[in-house]
């Protein structure tokens, strides 16, 4: 697992209870318990680790980032995009 | 003894009108007050929608000396409670200025002297503030100076309970009054928190829509920040005979509740609680009330939440309730909007008019009750409800009658 990988599973990893914070890139964020809010604050996280910015507004249907994978996928999209 | 209580006066300052008549000329003919932030910078801000105070102008209202000392959030709350006290052609000599409660919510009070204070420190290293920085941001101040403009001198305070900050005002000076406590009180709510500190607050929390307020619909996309007062008076019924005073509503049912749950999330049980006190104390069955005025924030949640706890407490009657929005329009002026909101449901009583939902782009299937979308409606009011309910779970309704 890269650094950036293990950094985004790490937070994600925080806001979830205990017995769930062997979190897996397949994981569903909803399965494992990120909750509107808990996203919110998940999203606060990455964007202070990485120095990116995320569009999310809480009021949307859902998340567009469903996996624990695509929450690092969009991550590495960002970084990307900044270089 | 048990008091009936009226309300003899209203003001109001807001995004679509600076006295209670313009307010109600724009509820009623759908004009919405929000728009770009001019009062502040937008550049930093990702939503840069609200519904401000434009063009509002203290030297209207208050000599140099005055409006250095009041926070914008005072100014709004003073200006209303003045325009209620004229409306209600009362004046408070004779032993009634001791018996006059004044009872102001505001959610945050003096933010926009906190926000450029703070800034002054920390930005621009200053070496001190203005010696009235503390006077001006306290959030008792908007009550204190309604008492001191107003010469009133029987209980006064503040009430915070964030966006039902003014609601739990209202309630606590009805039951004021009702008990015999006191003979009138002057009560309502204010806040102005349109500052760039707050507005990012706001906009950390990821409820803010970007366009504009669209309760109960479709594709609503969360809530856009407002700012204004709105200030009653009531007083006794015999009071108001005696003076023969113009009467414009009773208040009848005063409702509250805590969720004792979550912080952010509304919860349906709470509201249930609240709307089903206020019935009860009013002695109302739910078939008797025609319009709620809800709280309809435009956030997913509340509204789908709102809706749910509608239909609970009043069955079947839900159906054929008016119910709307007015944070469609002035979007959600926090500690004030539940003023605002309840002089919305009188005036829609004596008008005998609905004040639409504005922004409405079509039914969401969680939101299956009638909003009044878009346009308002001529309706006969003999009784409804105002929604208030709160960020850390505290719900209050307010149930008021034709006189």
């Amino acid at each position: 697992m890269d650094d950036v990988a293990a950094d985004v599973i790490a937070i994600i990893a925080k806001r979830v209870p205990a017995e769930k914070r062997n979190v897996s890139m397949t994981d569903r964020l909803e399965d494992i318990g990120i909750d509107s809010f808990g996203a919110v604050e998940m999203i606060f996280d990455l964007e202070e680790k990485f120095d990116v910015q995320i569009s999310y507004n809480s009021n949307d249907a859902r998340l567009d980032l469903e996996t624990v994978g695509d929450v690092i996928g969009a991550i590495k999209n960002h970084l990307a995009g900044r270089l | 003894m048990i008091h009936r209580v009226v309300v003899t006066g209203w003001g109001v300052v807001s995004s679509i009108g600076h006295t209670a008549a313009a307010y109600w000329t724009n509820l009623s003919r759908g004009v919405s007050g929000i728009a770009d932030a001019t009062i502040i910078p937008t550049d930093q801000l990702a939503q840069k929608v609200v519904a401000e105070v434009k063009d509002f102008d203290p030297h209207k209202y208050f000599d140099d000396r005055q409006a250095t000392t009041l926070d914008r959030v005072s100014q709004f709350s003073v200006v209303a409670a003045r325009e209620a006290i004229g409306h209600a052609n009362i004046s408070f000599g004779e032993g009634l200025s001791e018996r006059t409660a004044t009872i102001i919510g505001t959610g945050v009070g003096g933010q926009k002297t906190q926000d450029e204070s703070y800034k002054r420190l920390y930005q621009e290293r200053a070496k001190r503030l203005h010696p009235l920085t503390i006077p001006k941001l306290m959030v008792n101040a908007p009550a204190s100076q309604v008492s001191m403009h107003c010469g009133l001198r029987g209980p006064c305070f503040a009430v915070a309970s964030a966006c039902a900050s003014a609601t739990h005002a209202i309630g606590l000076a009805f039951h004021l009054v009702r008990s015999g406590g006191a003979t009138c009180a002057i009560t309502g709510g204010s806040d102005a928190c349109i500052t760039f500190g707050t507005m990012k607050g706001w906009e950390a929390m990821r409820v803010m829509a970007p366009d504009t307020c669209r309760p109960f619909s479709r594709d609503r996309k969360g809530m856009v920040i407002g700012e204004g007062a709105a200030v009653i008076v009531l007083e006794s019924l015999e009071h108001a005979r005696q003076r023969s005073a113009t009467i414009l509503g009773e208040i009848v049912g005063f409702g509250m509740s805590s969720d004792a749950s979550d912080l952010l999330s509304p919860d349906e049980g709470g509201m249930v609680r609240a709307l089903e006190g206020a019935l009860a104390d009013g002695r109302l069955s739910p078939s008797e009330i025609q319009y709620v005025n809800a709280h309809g924030t435009g956030t997913a949640a509340n509204d789908e939440t709102e809706t749910k706890a509608i239909k609970r407490t009043f069955g079947q009657h839900a159906g054929k309730l008016a119910i709307s929005s007015n944070k469609s329009m002035i979007g959600h002026a926090l500690g004030a909007a539940g003023a605002l909101e309840l002089v919305a449901t009188l005036m829609a009583i004596q008008e005998a008019t609905v004040p639409p939902t504005i922004n409405y782009l079509g039914p969401d299937p969680m939101c299956d009750l009638d909003y009044v979308p878009n346009e308002a409606r001529p309706l006969p009011i003999e009784a409804a409800l105002s929604n208030s309910f709160a960020f850390g779970g505290l719900n209050a309704v307010l149930a008021v009658r034709r006189p």
